[in-house]
């Protein structure tokens, strides 16, 4: 403290003149309106560009959270446009309430693990029972294509059985002509790209290009993209066909998929179990 | 002795400033070269003089002008400034124990030395104060320039006064 004392005292002079020259300047730009302006102007472009870089970080740390908003809105804008498409336009009655006509509600969820290299892949997602999932639900990729199915839920999450299983088997139709197959991956074919449409009948003529969509059989609605015929008739030993199929859905990138909410599914499930197997 | 050298330099003070806010500061050469001749009052203050008090009246006379200027702190902020350089210079080119003469004026000191210590003085003073007015780098040339000018003609007219008070005393 002493020594600390002894080289102020010594160099006086110097920290005099910081203190007197601080107050000069304050005095100048305080009372000066150019001076004053100019320094105001600077240190606000200083201050505006560094916010600039800040927000740059900012925005690329809050896109997790406008990823998970972007995502819920467009899970109710798909809605949306389900309880318009499926007013049944060709009645000549008013549908009042479009809302109770909405079979399928979409929920957003967000892929927290997935796995695409294994004979059965299965994939977590961030809701769970809380949210309405229910096991059998079905899942769709966010742009286009399938994902697979509900197969176990906890409060908080729940796991798909993901096409890439070997017991998941969709139910799908040519989109020209509405003929009833089956799409199942595996197989001797582990390539997360294609899967195979089977149990397609003889007669139908199946081309290079046909898009497949979901019949709306199970519990997906019907109509969603699934993919792209690329070696159609494969003939196989009983009297069906088979066709190998490019999937839109790419499974490598998925980080967000809608849970599909079917609600007359359990309406549907016990009417047909009514329905005893050997009738 | 000692009230002497503050009547002195409370005449001169009074004097200087006069002479500044009423004759110089109408004058000027196309906005070029404008004289500052009050900082000879902060030149020939006393060796003796502590510091902070020095520090204090080269603020306060540069308050003083600033209050006519309608410049509030430049002058003040550069005459603190020259005070630095004063302190400085004397401390580097004299040795503190050996000084006895009174003041750093013409007279005593010898033209060679004081002319330096004017010079360095007035630049330091006149580019603080420039700058401070002029307050952007972008004109810089022309900055310099009235700078340079100016320190011309005030340093002309301190010696001019210098040599007019001029008296030979034994050294």
């Amino acid at each position: 403290m002493r020594n600390l004392w002894i080289f102020i005292s010594r160099y006086n002079a110097f920290f005099l003149f910081i203190i007197f020259f601080t107050v000069g300047i304050y005095l100048t730009v305080k009372n000066n309106s150019y001076q004053r302006s100019v320094t105001l102007n600077s240190t606000n472009q200083i201050v505006g560009t560094a916010y600039e870089r800040l927000n740059v970080f900012k925005r690329y740390l809050n896109l997790g959270m406008v990823n998970d908003s972007l995502a819920a809105e467009n899970a109710k804008l798909k809605s949306q446009l389900l309880s318009l498409t499926t007013i049944d336009t060709a009645k000549d009655v008013n549908v009042v309430d479009t809302v109770t006509n909405q079979d399928y509600t979409y929920l957003a969820a967000k892929v927290i693990k997935n796995s695409i290299t294994l004979r059965n892949n299965v994939m977590t997602i961030n809701k769970g029972s809380i949210d309405g999932i229910k096991s059998g639900m079905a899942v769709i990729a966010p742009q286009k294509g399938v994902v697979g199915f509900i197969r176990d839920v906890s409060e908080h999450l729940a796991t798909i059985q993901s096409l890439l299983h070997k017991d998941t088997k969709i139910s799908v139709t040519l989109k020209k002509n509405n003929a009833l197959g089956s799409l199942v991956w595996g197989d001797g074919n582990f390539d997360i790209k294609k899967a195979f449409i089977k149990e397609v009948p003889n007669h139908i003529k199946m081309y290079v290009g046909d898009t497949v969509v979901t019949s709306g059989f199970a519990s997906f609605p019907k109509g969603i993209l699934v993919g792209r015929i690329s070696k159609p008739n494969v003939a196989t030993n009983d009297n069906f066909l088979s066709g190998e199929v490019n999937l839109f859905t790419d499974f490598s990138t998925l980080q967000y998929v809608y849970v599909v909410k079917y609600k007359k599914a359990e309406e549907q499930k016990a009417l047909e179990s009514a329905i005893k197997p050997n009738e | 002795m000692n009230s002497r050298i503050i009547i002195v330099n409370v005449i001169r003070w009074f004097l200087l400033l006069f002479v500044q806010i009423f004759l110089l500061k109408n004058m000027g050469f196309y906005d070029l070269s404008t004289p500052f001749i009050y900082v000879l009052f902060l030149l020939l203050l006393p060796f003796g003089i502590p510091n902070i008090l020095l520090y204090l009246l080269a603020f306060g006379t540069g308050l003083t002008l600033d209050a006519f200027y309608d410049t509030m702190g430049v002058h003040a902020t550069a005459c603190v400034v020259l005070a630095f350089v004063r302190i400085s210079f004397i401390s580097i080119s004299l040795n503190r124990d050996a000084i006895d003469d009174p003041e750093p004026s013409l007279s005593y000191m010898g033209f060679q030395w004081f002319s330096l210590y004017a010079f360095l003085c007035v630049i330091s003073h006149h580019l603080v104060l420039f700058f401070l007015e002029t307050f952007r780098l972008t004109e810089m040339g022309y900055t310099l320039m009235r700078c340079g000018l100016s320190c011309i003609f005030t340093l002309l007219i301190i010696l001019l006064v210098e040599f007019i008070f001029y008296r030979r005393t034994p050294r």
